[in-house]
C-alpha cells in the first residue's frame, strides 16, 4: 500500500489499516533480526569492515584459474608499461652507464690504489694526500669564494635588470636581445678583446693613466683584481640568460594580486618583498642552480685569459688540469671523488631545501 | 478591490518616504557653505593643483624611465662592446693591428715589467680602422687551408653531438616524465648530479673510457660522451612534466599507442624547448676548449676554439678575422631562433 493513497480513504478504514501496519512492523523487525548474513557487500567508507563482510569464495579450480589469470594480466600490463618506458630510456641509460657511471666507479677504485699501474690497496692515503695538499686547499677555497660571490650577484643583478625592463621601458625586447647576445659569443672569440682591455699595458690602464697622472698601473689579470675581472666576465656572460628567466617569472605573477595590494596601500618595496618574491622563489632557486653550474664553467675563460697557473685564480679545475698533465692519476682520482661528494652534498641540500620550502609555500 | 487598495497603500508609502527625505536637513558641507563666486574660484584652484600634480608625476615618471633607459643602454652597451670591437677590428690591416696591440701582448708574454716601462705608450683602441680592408679575411679563407680545416673540425664535432644528444634526450626525458616510480626518480637525481659535475671531474673518466675503447685521439672520444651528456635531459624532463595529464589520457582513450603519444603530443608541445635546447647545446659545444685539448692529441684534429685560444703575437694579424668568422654561426642561429630561445628558457624556470 502506498502511503500517498491514505488521504482519499474514508475514516472508518483507518483502524484496520493501522492494525495491519503494526503487524507488518513486527514482522519486519523479526525479518531484520533473522536476516541472512550478506555474503558479498562492498563496504562503505563509514562502516567498519568485519571479517564477515569479506566475501568468501569457494576454492574451486575455476576460481583459482580466474584469479591467476587476473594476476597475470595485471603483471603483464605493468611489465608492458615498464618495458615501454625503459625502452625509451635505454639509449641514454646505456650511454650514461658506459661513459659516466662506469668510469666513475673505475675512478673510485683507482683512488684507493697506489697508482694505476700498481694496484696495491693503500686505503685512504690518496685522500689524505689530496686534502692536505696546499694547492688543493687554495684551489677549493678560491672556487668556493668565487661561487659564493658570483652566484648571488648573478641572481640579484639579473632580477634587478629584469624588473627594470619589466617596468614599462620602451624597446624591451631590443634590450633583451642585446643582453642575451654575450651568451651566444664563443669565449675564444672575445678573449682577445678582454686581453686588450685588461692586460698590464691594456686599454683600461691606459685610459685611467690618461685621466689622472697619479694613477698606478694595475695588472688586472695577475693581481687580486683578477678576481674582479673574472666575476665581471661571468656576469657579462650569464646575466642575459638569468634575466630572461626572471622576465618570464615576473610576467607570470597574477596582476590582480599586485593591483589589490596597491589599492590597499602597499608601496613598491612592500609589494616586492611580500608578493613578488613569493612568486619568484622557484625561479630564484632555478636561476641559482644554473648559475652554480655556469660558475664551474668559468674555468674556460680563466684558462684562456691567464693560462695554467694563475696567481689568485687557481681554481679546482686548474688543479685537476695540472695534475692531469703531470699524470698524477691517483691524486687526481681522489680529488675528483672528493669534489663529486661535495657536489652531491651541496645539490642534495639545495633540492631538499627547495622541496621543504615548496611545502611551506603551499601549506 | 484589493488591487486598488494595494495601489493606494503603495502611494502612501512613497509619499511618506518622500516626506521623510524632504524633511531631512542637508548637512552643511564645505562646498555648499561657499558662495557662488568663491565656489568657482575654489574649483579653478583645485583644477590647477591637480594639473600641476599630474604634470609633476609625468615628469617624475619621465625622469625615472630616462634613468631606466640609461641604465639599460649602459648595460647593453657593455654587453655589446667586445663583440663590436672584434668585428670592427677584423677589418684593419694586419700591420695596423700589430702596431696597435703589440704593447698588450708584450706585457702578456714573460718579460713584462721591463718591456712595459720601455714602451710607455698606451694601446690604441680604435673603433674605425684607418684603412678598411678585407685582406685579413682573404688570407684567412683562401691562403691558409689550416684555418678552414679547423673550422670544418668544429662543425663535425658540434653537429653530431647536438643532434645525437637531442634525440637521446627526447626519448629519455619522455620516459622520466611519464614513468615516475621511486627508482626512476633516484636515477633522475643521479642524472642531475652528473649534469652538475664540472668537466674536470668527468675528465679522467672520459679519458679512461676513451683509452679502453681505443677511441682516444679520434673525434669519437668527444662525440660519444657529448651525446650522452645529461644536460638536455634535465631541462626537457622539467618541460615535459608540465604537459597536462589530461592530454595524454585523452589520447590513450582514443587508442593512441605510446609512440603516437610521444610523437604527436609530447614532442609538438615541447617544440620551443627543443629549439631552445638545440641552440644552447650548439653554443656550448661550439665553445668547447677543454675536451679537445685533453682528448685530441693531434692538433690537426682540434677545432677552431682551441686554435683561437692559443693565438700569439705572430698570428695576431688574422686573429680578429678568425674570431669574427668563428662568431658568425652562433650569432646567426641566435638571430634566427631568438624567440624560440626566449620562450624555451622562460618556461623552464616557472613551475
Amino acid at each position: 500500500m502506498r502511503p500517498g493513497s491514505e488521504i482519499a480513504q474514508p475514516k472508518t478504514q483507518k483502524v484496520t489499516r493501522s492494525a495491519v501496519r503494526t503487524v507488518s512492523k513486527e514482522e519486519a523487525e523479526l525479518k531484520l533480526i533473522n536476516r541472512p548474513k550478506p555474503k558479498n557487500v562492498t563496504p562503505l567508507a563509514s562502516t567498519k569492515l568485519t571479517p564477515d563482510d569479506i566475501p568468501e569464495f569457494e576454492d574451486t579450480p575455476e576460481r583459482r584459474a580466474t584469479l591467476e589469470l587476473r594476476k597475470k594480466r595485471h603483471w603483464k600490463r605493468r611489465m608492458r608499461e615498464w618495458g615501454i618506458f625503459t625502452g625509451y630510456l635505454t639509449p641514454s641509460f646505456v650511454g650514461v652507464l658506459l661513459f659516466f657511471f662506469l668510469p666513475l666507479i673505475m675512478l673510485f677504485v683507482t683512488s684507493f690504489q697506489a697508482s694505476p699501474t700498481n694496484a696495491k690497496f693503500v686505503g685512504l692515503r690518496n685522500y689524505e694526500r689530496v686534502i692536505t695538499n696546499p694547492a688543493f686547499i687554495e684551489a677549493s677555497k678560491n672556487t668556493l669564494i668565487f661561487a659564493l660571490i658570483s652566484v648571488p650577484l648573478a641572481v640579484i643583478l639579473a632580477l634587478f635588470i629584469a624588473m627594470l625592463l619589466n617596468s614599462g621601458l620602451p624597446g624591451k625586447s631590443l634590450f633583451r636581445s642585446f643582453l642575451l647576445n654575450p651568451m651566444m659569443v664563443p669565449v675564444a672569440s672575445v678573449v682577445l678583446i678582454w686581453q686588450v682591455f685588461f692586460s698590464y699595458n691594456g686599454v683600461i690602464n691606459g685610459i685611467a693613466e690618461h685621466l689622472s697622472d697619479s694613477f698606478q698601473k694595475i695588472d688586472w689579470l695577475k693581481s687580486e683584481y683578477a678576481f674582479v675581472v673574472v666575476v665581471l666576465l661571468f656576469l657579462w656572460k650569464n646575466l642575459g640568460y638569468n634575466m630572461v628567466l626572471f622576465l618570464a617569472a615576473l610576467n607570470s605573477i597574477p596582476h590582480e594580486i599586485l593591483e589589490s595590494a596597491e589599492m590597499d596601500g602597499a608601496g613598491p618595496v612592500k609589494r616586492f618583498f611580500a608578493i613578488k618574491l613569493h612568486y619568484l622563489s622557484p625561479t630564484i632557486f632555478f636561476v641559482g642552480i644554473m648559475s652554480l653550474i655556469n660558475s664551474f664553467k668559468i674555468f674556460r675563460e680563466v684558462y684562456l685569459l691567464t693560462g695554467d697557473y694563475p696567481n689568485k685564480l687557481y681554481f679546482l679545475q686548474h688543479f685537476m688540469n695540472n695534475k692531469f698533465t703531470q699524470l698524477d692519476y691517483s691524486m687526481l682520482s681522489s680529488g675528483a671523488i672528493v669534489m663529486c661528494i661535495v657536489m652531491i652534498i651541496i645539490v642534495g641540500g639545495l633540492f631538499f631545501a627547495e622541496s621543504k620550502f615548496d611545502k611551506d609555500v603551499e601549506g | 478591490m484589493d488591487e486598488i487598495k494595494r495601489i493606494e497603500r503603495r502611494k502612501q508609502a512613497t509619499l511618506a518616504r518622500r516626506h521623510i527625505f524632504t524633511e531631512t536637513v542637508k548637512p552643511e558641507t564645505f562646498i555648499t557653505s561657499l558662495s557662488e563666486e568663491a565656489r568657482e574660484n575654489f574649483f579653478a584652484g583645485e583644477k590647477k593643483r591637480i594639473e600641476t600634480n599630474l604634470k609633476k608625476r609625468k615628469i617624475k615618471k619621465g625622469i625615472l624611465t630616462g634613468i631606466g633607459v640609461f641604465v639599460a643602454v649602459l648595460v647593453s652597451a657593455l654587453a655589446l662592446v667586445p663583440i663590436f670591437f672584434t668585428f670592427l677590428n677584423s677589418f684593419m690591416s694586419s700591420e695596423e693591428i700589430i702596431s696597435n696591440y703589440q704593447v698588450v701582448f708584450q706585457s702578456m708574454s714573460g718579460h713584462a715589467t721591463q718591456g712595459a716601462t720601455y714602451m710607455s705608450r698606451m694601446p690604441v683602441l680604435k673603433l674605425i680602422p684607418e684603412q678598411v680592408t678585407i685582406k685579413q679575411y682573404t688570407t684567412l679563407l683562401f691562403m691558409n687551408p689550416e684555418y678552414l680545416f679547423k673550422y670544418w673540425n668544429s662543425i663535425i664535432l658540434t653537429l653530431p653531438i647536438v643532434g645525437g644528444q637531442m634525440i637521446v634526450a627526447c626519448l629519455a626525458s619522455y620516459s622520466f616524465a611519464r614513468y615516475r616510480r621511486k627508482r626512476r626518480e633516484v636515477l633522475f637525481f643521479s642524472y642531475i648530479i652528473l649534469m652538475l659535475m664540472p668537466f674536470q671531474v668527468t675528465l679522467v673518466p672520459n679519458y679512461m673510457i676513451a683509452d679502453t675503447l681505443g677511441i682516444l685521439d679520434t673525434i669519437w672520444a668527444i662525440i660519444l660522451p657529448g651525446i650522452f651528456s645529461t644536460f638536455a635531459i634535465f631541462l626537457l624532463t622539467k618541460y615535459m612534466r608540465q604537459i597536462p595529464s589530461g592530454y595524454i589520457e585523452a589520447a590513450t582513450l582514443d587508442g593512441a599507442s605510446e609512440w603516437q603519444i610521444f610523437t604527436n603530443i609530447a614532442l609538438p608541445l615541447c617544440k620551443n624547448a627543443i629549439f631552445a635546447l638545440t641552440i644552447l647545446l650548439f653554443i656550448d659545444y661550439w665553445n668547447m676548449v677543454e675536451q679537445p685539448l685533453v682528448l685530441l692529441i693531434d692538433t690537426a684534429k682540434q677545432p677552431l676554439s682551441v686554435f683561437l685560444s692559443q693565438i700569439n703575437e705572430p698570428e695576431l694579424g688574422i686573429a680578429f678575422a678568425a674570431s669574427s668568422v668563428y662568431m658568425i654561426p652562433p650569432l646567426l642561429i641566435f638571430f634566427w631562433g631568438e624567440d624560440y630561445l626566449v620562450e624555451g628558457i622562460s618556461r623552464s624556470g616557472i613551475k
